[in-house]
C-alpha cells in the first residue's frame, strides 16, 4: 500500500544459525515491511518464526549467540551489528506470557521499567507513565500488583510497557497463547486500535490464524523450515492450501466452504465471516451439503461414572470458589469444562483428586463415596495431568518416570517392567524408554506425563490445558492420542481455553462463570448460544455466523455436521 | 490462597512505613553498629527501649513475624550455648572476677560474670532484631531496590534481590501444584509420612521446580533486557519518594544513638561491670 516509502524493516538474503545448531535456522529471508502495515507471520512450531522475530528485536544474536549473514535494517538501524538496547528503542516487544514479563511490583512500576533504565527524571516518568496507561486504558490500575490483574489486564500492561519507548515497531510473539477467548479477542481488538492511534508498524506471531483475522491484516507472512513460503494479502493466502499444507489451520468458515464444494478466491473476500461474498449459488451449496447427510444419534444409555453433588468450596471463607454444583460423568465420555480464568474449573478438579477438601456437597465414583480416600487412593482410579509437563517430570529417565507411582505401590520390578513397557506402547514412546525426558519435544513430554498417570490405569483421567501453546500438527497429535486413550474406555475430562479442541472433540461441554455451572449440553450448542458466550467469556463459532448467514436453522447441527464431515475427512486422510 | 510467606512486606499506615526505603535502611545500619560496639547493659537497654518503640509504631504485630522471631531465637539460643561450651570463663576474664553460682560438670562452671555476659550478647540481639525485621516488613519492595542502590549497591544486584522476593509467591504456588501432582502418583508427602521418607520424596519436587524456577527466570531476563535494563551504569526510580522532615530527624536520631554508644564506649569502656 505504501510502496514507495522506504521499508522500515529489511531483510536482504538473510539468515540465521544458533550457535548451539548444526544447520541454519532461516535460510534466504528476503522480506520487506513497510511503516504502518499489519503483519501477520504465521508458521508451524520450529518453523522459525519466533527466530524471525528474535532477530528483529535483537534477542537473536544478542542474548541467544548466533551468527547472521545477509543484511538485516530495523528502523534504520544495522541490526546484527547494534545492540539489543539499541534495538529496544525501535522494536517493542510484547511477549507471549503476560505473567512472566510483569517485571515491576505494580503496573505503574512495569510500564514505566524502560524509562527508569533511560535515567528519565522522575516527574517526567510519571507523566509519560500515565499518557502510556491512558493509551491502553488501564490507567485507573496504576498502584494493582500483578496478581490483582486478569490475562487481560496485564498483557494492557505489558503493551504500556514498550509503548513508552515511543517504538516505531510493535511486535507481538504470540499475543493469544494464554488468554481465554474473549480476552483474545480483545486483545486483537487492542492491538488495531493502539495501531491506528499510533501508527506504528505492528507486527504479530501467531500460529492461530482465525484469531488474529478478527481484525484487518495487511499481509499474511507464512514462515515454514526457515524459508519465507509465502507472503499474500490474507484474502489471496486462503484462497490457496498453503496453510492446510503447512501445519497452520485455516479459519473454520473456509474449511466449511470446501467441504461444500465452493472454489475460495480472492474476490469473495475470505479473511472476515461478516465480509465474506456469498452469493446465491454458495448459500446454496452449503445449505445442500448440510442436507446431504443425517447426523448420527447417540446410542445406549450411559452408565454414571462420577457423581457430584451440591459440591461447594472455598479457600478463605466468605469467597466460595465453588457454589452448589450438581453434575454426572458417564463412563466413556469425553467432556470439556470451560470458563474464564478464575470460574472455578481449576478448583473443581482438584476437589475430584482429593487436593483439596470441600466445605459441602458429595463426590461419588462408581458409586462410592470419595470422601474418605486421599489423594493416593484416589490417583488409582482418577488421573490428573497438569499443563505445564514440566511440572511434572521428576525423573531424568522416561522409563523411571513412567515407573514412578508403580515403585511406590510395592510391585516387583518385573511387573513394573512389563506394565511400564505396555503403557509405553499405547502411548507410542516405546522406541524411547531408555532415553532422556530432556531430549523429548513439548508434545512428547506431555504424552510422558499422560503415560506416568495411565500406568495407575485410571478410569479418569482429567487434564488441564493439554493443548495449550501448541500448533495445528502437536494439538492434533495430543488430541488424537487422547481419543484413541478415550476409545480403550478411559473417560477424559478436559479444561481448556481453545474452541476448537471443544468442538471438535467433546460432545459435551461444562460451562463454568463465578463458581457455578451455568450450562451443560453439547459442544456445539454452547458455542451458539450469545447470551452464555458472553457470561463465560467464551467466543462463537465462525461456523454459526456462516449458518446464520445462509439461513440454516438450528446453526447448532450445522456445526455437528461439519464436525462430523471433518472427523471422517481427518479419520480417511485428505 | 493465603500467601504465608517468610518474610513478606505487611502494608500498613504508620509513620515507619511513610520513612523513605533509604532512611529505613541508613537507620537500621547506624542502629545496628550503634549495639554492635556496645557490651553496656545501660546503653543495650536504652537502644531496646528505641527499638520496641519502632516496632510499636509501625502497627505491625509480633504473631505476624513469628517464624522470623521464632528463628532468630533459637540461632540465639544456639548461639549462647555454644559461647558457654567453648569458653565458660569468658565473663571472667572480662569482668576479672570469678562467682561461681553452681557446679556443672568437668570444667563447666556457671558462674555470675558468664550469665551477665551472655544476657548482654542476648540484649544485642534483641535490640537489632525489630529494626530488622521492620526494614524488611515496613519497606514496599519497590522502595528495596531503589535504597540498597541510594546506598552505593550496584542497581542490578538490588534488583536481584527484588525480583526474588517477588518471585517467592509464584514459586510457593509451583511447589504447591508439584507437589500436589506428585502425591496424586504415590509419592507420599503427607503430614503422617515418616519425616525421612518425607524429605527423600521432597527431591522428586526439587527437579521440577527447579525446571520451571530456570523458565521464568530466562522469560524475565528476556523481558528485561528488550527494556533496556543494564543498558546505562544508573537508572532512575519510579518508586522513589523525595526525602521529608521525617527522614532526617530518624537519620538524625540514627546519628546521635551511634555518637552516644560510642562516646560511652570510648569513655566508660565497652563493658559495664556490676561485679566491682
Amino acid at each position: 500500500m505504501t510502496e514507495q516509502n522506504l521499508p522500515v524493516i529489511s531483510f536482504k538474503d538473510f539468515s540465521f544459525q544458533y550457535r548451539a545448531q548444526k544447520k541454519p535456522t532461516l535460510t534466504g529471508i528476503n522480506l520487506d515491511i513497510y511503516p504502518g502495515e499489519r503483519v501477520l507471520i504465521a508458521g508451524p512450531s520450529g518453523s522459525g518464526k519466533s527466530t524471525l522475530a528474535g532477530c528483529i528485536n535483537g534477542l537473536n544474536p544478542f542474548s541467544n549467540p548466533g551468527e547472521c549473514t545477509g543484511s538485516l535494517i530495523v528502523d534504520g538501524v544495522d541490526a546484527p551489528h547494534s545492540s539489543i538496547f539499541e534495538l529496544s528503542a525501535h522494536v517493542g516487544t510484547v511477549l507471549q506470557d503476560p505473567d512472566g514479563q510483569f517485571i515491576g511490583l505494580t503496573v505503574g512500576e512495569d510500564i514505566a521499567f524502560a524509562l527508569e533504565n533511560s535515567c528519565m527524571p522522575q516527574e517526567q516518568m510519571h507523566s509519560i507513565t500515565r499518557h502510556a496507561a491512558e493509551l491502553v486504558g488501564i490507567q485507573d490500575h496504576l498502584d494493582y500488583a500483578p496478581h490483582e490483574l486478569s490475562g487481560g489486564q496485564k498483557q494492557r500492561v505489558s503493551l504500556a510497557g514498550v509503548m513508552v519507548d515511543q517504538v516505531k515497531i510493535l511486535l507481538f510473539d504470540e499475543p493469544l497463547a494464554n488468554l481465554d477467548p474473549a480476552t483474545g479477542k480483545q486483545a486483537i481488538e487492542l492491538i488495531d486500535e493502539i495501531q491506528q492511534k499510533t501508527d506504528t508498524t505492528v507486527l504479530i506471531i501467531e500460529h492461530r490464524l482465525e484469531d488474529v483475522l478478527w481484525k484487518n491484516v495487511d499481509r499474511i507472512v507464512l514462515v515454514n523450515e526457515g524459508k519465507i513460503l509465502a507472503d499474500l494479502h490474507p484474502d489471496e493466502l486462503l484462497s490457496t492450501t498453503l496453510l492446510a499444507d503447512n501445519g497452520i489451520r485455516e479459519p473454520l468458515y473456509v474449511t466449511a466452504m470446501r467441504y461444500a464444494g465452493i472454489e475460495i478466491a480472492p474476490c469473495k473476500k475470505p479473511s472476515h465471516v461478516n465480509s465474506l461474498i456469498l452469493d446465491q449459488t454458495d448459500q446454496k451449496m452449503l445449505q445442500n451439503w448440510f442436507h446431504q447427510k443425517e447426523l448420527s444419534e447417540p446410542s445406549g444409555t450411559p452408565e454414571p461414572l462420577l457423581e457430584i453433588k451440591n459440591l461447594s468450596f472455598g479457600y478463605t471463607r466468605n469467597h466460595p470458589t465453588l457454589k452448589d454444583v450438581t453434575l454426572t460423568i458417564y463412563k466413556g465420555e469425553m467432556v470439556s469444562i470451560v470458563g474464564r480464568n478464575g470460574a472455578g474449573k481449576s478448583t473443581l478438579s482438584k476437589l475430584i483428586c482429593g487436593f483439596e477438601t470441600p466445605d459441602q456437597g458429595t463426590l461419588l465414583f462408581n458409586g462410592r463415596d470419595l470422601s474418605g480416600e486421599n489423594i493416593r487412593h484416589r490417583a488409582k482410579y482418577i488421573g490428573y495431568v497438569m499443563q505445564n509437563p514440566n511440572q511434572m517430570i521428576s525423573k531424568t529417565m522416561i522409563f523411571d518416570e513412567v515407573a514412578l507411582s508403580l515403585r511406590n505401590s510395592g510391585m516387583t520390578e518385573d511387573q513394573i517392567r512389563e506394565k511400564v513397557e505396555n503403557t509405553l506402547k499405547i502411548c507410542g514412546l516405546y522406541p524411547f524408554r531408555n532415553w532422556p525426558v530432556s531430549a523429548l519435544s513439548f508434545g512428547q513430554k506431555k504424552r510422558v506425563t499422560i503415560a506416568s498417570v495411565l500406568v495407575q490405569d485410571p478410569e479418569l483421567i482429567i487434564l488441564d490445558e493439554p493443548t495449550a501453546g501448541q500448533d495445528f500438527y502437536h494439538y492434533t497429535e495430543i488430541m488424537e492420542f487422547l481419543r484413541t486413550l478415550n476409545q480403550r474406555g478411559v473417560t477424559v475430562i478436559m479444561i481448556t481455553h481453545d474452541m476448537h479442541l471443544m468442538l471438535e472433540y467433546t460432545p459435551r461441554a461444562l460451562v463454568f462463570s463465578d463458581g457455578q455451572l451455568i450450562a451443560d449440553r453439547s459442544a456445539a450448542a454452547v458455542l451458539c448460544d450469545e447470551s452464555l458466550i458472553t457470561q463465560a467469556a467464551l467466543k462463537e463459532t465462525s461456523l454459526f455466523t456462516l449458518a446464520n448467514r445462509c439461513g440454516i436453522t438450528p446453526p447448532e447441527a450445522f456445526v455437528e455436521r461439519f464436525i462430523e464431515e471433518d472427523r471422517e475427512v481427518r479419520d480417511n486422510g485428505r | 490462597m493465603a500467601a504465608n510467606t517468610v518474610l513478606n512486606y505487611l502494608p500498613r499506615k504508620s509513620v515507619i512505613h511513610r520513612l523513605t526505603g533509604t532512611t529505613k535502611l541508613a537507620f537500621f545500619l547506624l542502629f545496628t553498629f550503634a549495639s554492635m560496639i556496645t557490651y553496656n547493659t545501660w546503653v543495650l537497654l536504652g537502644l531496646l527501649a528505641v527499638s520496641i518503640a519502632a516496632f510499636r509504631l509501625s502497627k505491625i504485630k509480633i504473631r505476624e513475624v513469628r517464624f522470623m522471631m521464632i528463628f532468630m531465637l533459637v540461632f540465639l539460643l544456639l548461639n549462647n550455648l555454644f559461647i558457654f561450651l567453648f569458653d565458660p570463663n569468658q565473663g571472667t576474664h572480662l569482668y576479672g572476677t570469678h562467682h561461681v553460682l553452681c557446679h556443672l560438670f568437668w570444667r563447666y562452671d556457671l558462674t555470675a560474670e558468664q550469665l551477665f555476659y551472655m544476657v548482654n550478647i542476648s540484649l544485642k540481639y534483641f535490640v537489632a532484631l525489630p529494626v530488622a525485621i521492620l526494614f524488611i516488613s515496613a519497606t514496599d519492595p519497590s522502595e528495596f531496590a531503589a535504597s540498597l542502590n541510594s546506598i552505593g549497591i550496584s542497581y542490578k544486584v538490588g534488583y536481584s534481590v527484588s525480583i526474588a522476593l517477588r518471585y517467592i509467591p509464584d514459586i510457593q504456588r509451583d511447589y504447591h501444584s508439584i507437589s500436589q501432582a506428585q502425591q496424586a502418583r504415590g509419592v507420599e508427602l503427607g503430614k503422617n509420612e515418616k519425616f525421612f521418607s518425607r524429605l527423600k520424596n521432597s527431591v522428586n519436587i526439587l527437579l521440577p521446580l527447579i525446571l520451571t524456577s530456570l523458565n521464568r527466570i530466562d522469560t524475565i531476563s528476556n523481558a528485561m533486557e528488550l527494556r533496556g535494563f543494564g543498558k546505562n551504569k544508573k537508572r532512575t526510580w519510579y518508586t522513589q519518594r523525595p526525602f521529608a522532615r521525617r527522614d532526617f530527624l530518624t537519620l538524625a536520631l540514627g546519628v546521635l544513638l551511634l555518637l552516644f554508644s560510642l562516646t560511652v564506649t570510648i569513655k566508660c569502656g565497652r563493658f559495664y561491670n556490676p561485679f566491682c
